[in-house]
């Protein structure tokens, strides 16, 4: 089985976000980037059946990143945790492109790869469209199923858990080739090992370029600090007293710490 | 014109529906809605009690249940044949996973997870981006039909304009194809029930990643005991199986509304919001200052929950 996991490099979840000059972007000049969290649970489902479908020889994992250079970084990652090849779609507007431009550029990389499935993330921990899946298996032609939580391969193809909303669930069964958006937290993560560093850098990262002539169908007009919907009272000090302070709030002003509902 | 997909599941119309049909109305201009199915006549009735110029039902054997195949052909087939300027539905999972396919296929722009519209042409949608952490003002771009879904909870649904009359119900005919649905789908399933009801908690202690280890649950439970609260947690804390899945809130978990939510080193994902945002007062501790949760709180303190929670559960003995 031939799998291709699409990933995004996206800027660090923890970091400080701050608005650039043009108001409609970050500054990221100098921020940190990583792999998007939700494609690493994609790219871990990807090793998993390639495994189970016999390992090396029988079945391949190819990482798909589109976006600038530094996005090589996620494709490292990727190679080092067990992929076996890489495609980087080269092009700096992809940085901030919208769900359209990424999604047809990763199928002008993937359309001749012949590939039985595609993977990627629910969402993007960026501007978290939670399009570029679907947009990429219409533009490829791909039968698509979301928010998958377990997959099975089966003699027609796969069969899928995906998650309905309160709890509820749905297998649905369908042949390949297809994609699959996978959900968050599906599988546990593996780590690079250094000998799956070392391994990693003799892989190939094919570059292709971006083509050209994408136009966006989205555009950002303006990036803000969301209002405060609240007035939020900061409790600040020593832990002692930041905990003193709150715990009087609570059972004074607030009064939410007697009885019952 | 501006097009409502309305959800509907057995002939029960998604609540989220009427929240998208409120989004529509604030654009101003003539509204239809369309429900997709097969014999759905109670859902048909029910939107047709909106406030709109009509109600479309599109009824083929092949939408009886959902499949991202037979949607897709149906409702790129209507929005082809009604021309709208704007399509508007809720964002809820199988708005996830059908109208990027309709938006492609047609090749128009999708705004997703939208929680204030602006009408004009085109219309300028807000919402958030960088995990909520700033909030974005979006256009599509190009030729109508342009399409938007809304986040659960942004617009009322009871804030919908109901007609003074039944509005006009008009059957639009599809072409589904069997051989183009490829997905075979097996009846919708729950797990087993649920031990934990939240939802009558009157106070809650609710940990998140910042909690960092299983080992540290046990802090979350000690003051959990000393509030007299129920223990819950955000969904990466369920996902690495340190809490069972009954103690989720957020729209893949449980809903709540207690007089006091602590949030423990959550960070505010919009995903646990929906969940806990209707609760009276909420405490947020976390040591991010950016952490969207202080957005919502009542009472904040950005510091480390390790050093604050032993500080609390001491200051509580006391009384």
């Amino acid at each position: 089985m031939k799998i291709a996991v699409c990933l995004k490099h996206v800027v660090t979840r923890d970091a400080a976000v701050r608005v650039d000059e043009t108001r409609t972007w970050i500054r990221d000049r100098d921020a940190s980037f990583e792999l998007n969290e939700p494609d690493a649970y994609a790219l871990e489902e990807a090793l998993r059946l390639k495994e189970k479908q016999g390992g090396a020889g029988t079945s391949e994992v190819i990482a798909v990143s589109a976006g600038p250079a530094r996005v090589t970084q996620a494709l490292r990652e990727a190679l080092a945790r067990g992929a076996d090849r890489a495609i980087h779609v080269n092009g700096d507007a992809l940085a901030r492109a919208d769900a359209s431009v990424v999604g047809k550029a990763l199928a002008a990389a993937l359309k001749d790869e012949g590939v039985d499935l595609v993977l990627t993330g629910l969402q993007s921990d960026d501007q978290g469209f939670a399009q570029v899946g679907v947009i990429l298996a219409e533009a490829l032609g791909l039968s698509h199923a979301t928010i998958v939580m377990e997959v099975q391969v089966t003699a027609d193809g796969l069969r899928v858990r995906r998650e309905l909303e309160g709890g509820w669930f749905q297998w649905v069964a369908m042949p390949l080739p297809a994609l699959l958006t996978i959900q968050s937290g599906i599988n546990q993560l593996r780590y690079a090992t250094l000998k799956g560093i070392m391994a990693a850098k003799k892989k190939e990262i094919r570059v292709v370029e971006a083509p050209a002539g994408l136009t966006p169908l989205v555009e950002i007009r303006s990036l803000a600090v969301p209002a405060k919907q609240k007035q939020t009272r900061l409790i600040t000090g020593t832990a002692p007293d930041a905990a003193r302070e709150l715990v009087r709030a609570l059972r004074e002003d607030a009064r939410v710490l007697e009885g019952g509902a | 014109m501006i097009l409502v997909i309305a959800e509907q599941k057995d002939g029960a119309i998604n609540r989220a529906s009427w929240e998208a049909v409120a989004a529509a109305q604030t654009l101003g201009g003539p509204i239809r809605i369309a429900v997709i199915g097969s014999g759905a006549t109670a859902a048909i009735g029910e939107m047709a009690g909106a406030k709109a110029e009509g109600v479309l039902t599109v009824d083929h054997a092949a939408l009886a249940s959902y499949t991202a195949d037979a949607y897709t052909h149906a409702i790129a087939e209507l929005v082809t044949a009604q021309a709208p300027d704007v399509v508007v539905a809720a964002h809820t999972y199988q708005a996830r996973d059908v109208m990027p396919r309709v938006a492609a296929r047609l090749d128009r722009p999708l705004v997703t997870d939208v929680v204030g519209i602006q009408a004009g042409s085109p219309p300028v949608c807000v919402r958030p981006m960088f995990q909520a952490k700033l909030v974005a003002e979006v256009v599509p771009v190009g030729p109508a039909p342009h399409f938007v879904t809304v986040q659960i909870g942004a617009f009322r649904a009871d804030s919908a304009a109901r007609g003074d009359s039944p509005a006009p119900v008009t059957t639009v005919d599809v072409t589904v194809p069997a051989d183009a649905i490829r997905q075979k789908p097996e009846p919708p399933f729950r797990e087993a029930k649920q031990a934990v009801d939240l939802t009558q908690a009157p106070r809650i202690v609710s940990v998140g990643r910042g909690i960092k280890g299983e080992e540290h649950i046990q802090l979350a439970r000690d003051l959990a005991a000393s509030l007299g609260a129920e223990l819950a947690a955000s969904r990466p804390i369920i996902d690495a199986g340190w809490l069972p899945s009954d103690r989720q809130v957020g729209s893949s978990g449980q809903t709540v509304a207690p007089k006091l939510y602590l949030a423990l080193g959550i960070s505010g994902a919009i995903q646990h919001v929906v969940g806990m945002k209707g609760a009276r007062t909420i405490v947020a501790i976390n040591k991010d200052p950016d952490a969207p949760i202080f957005e919502i709180a009542d009472y904040g303190i950005v510091g480390d929950l390790f050093e604050i929670v032993p500080a609390m559960i001491a200051e509580l003995k006391k009384a």
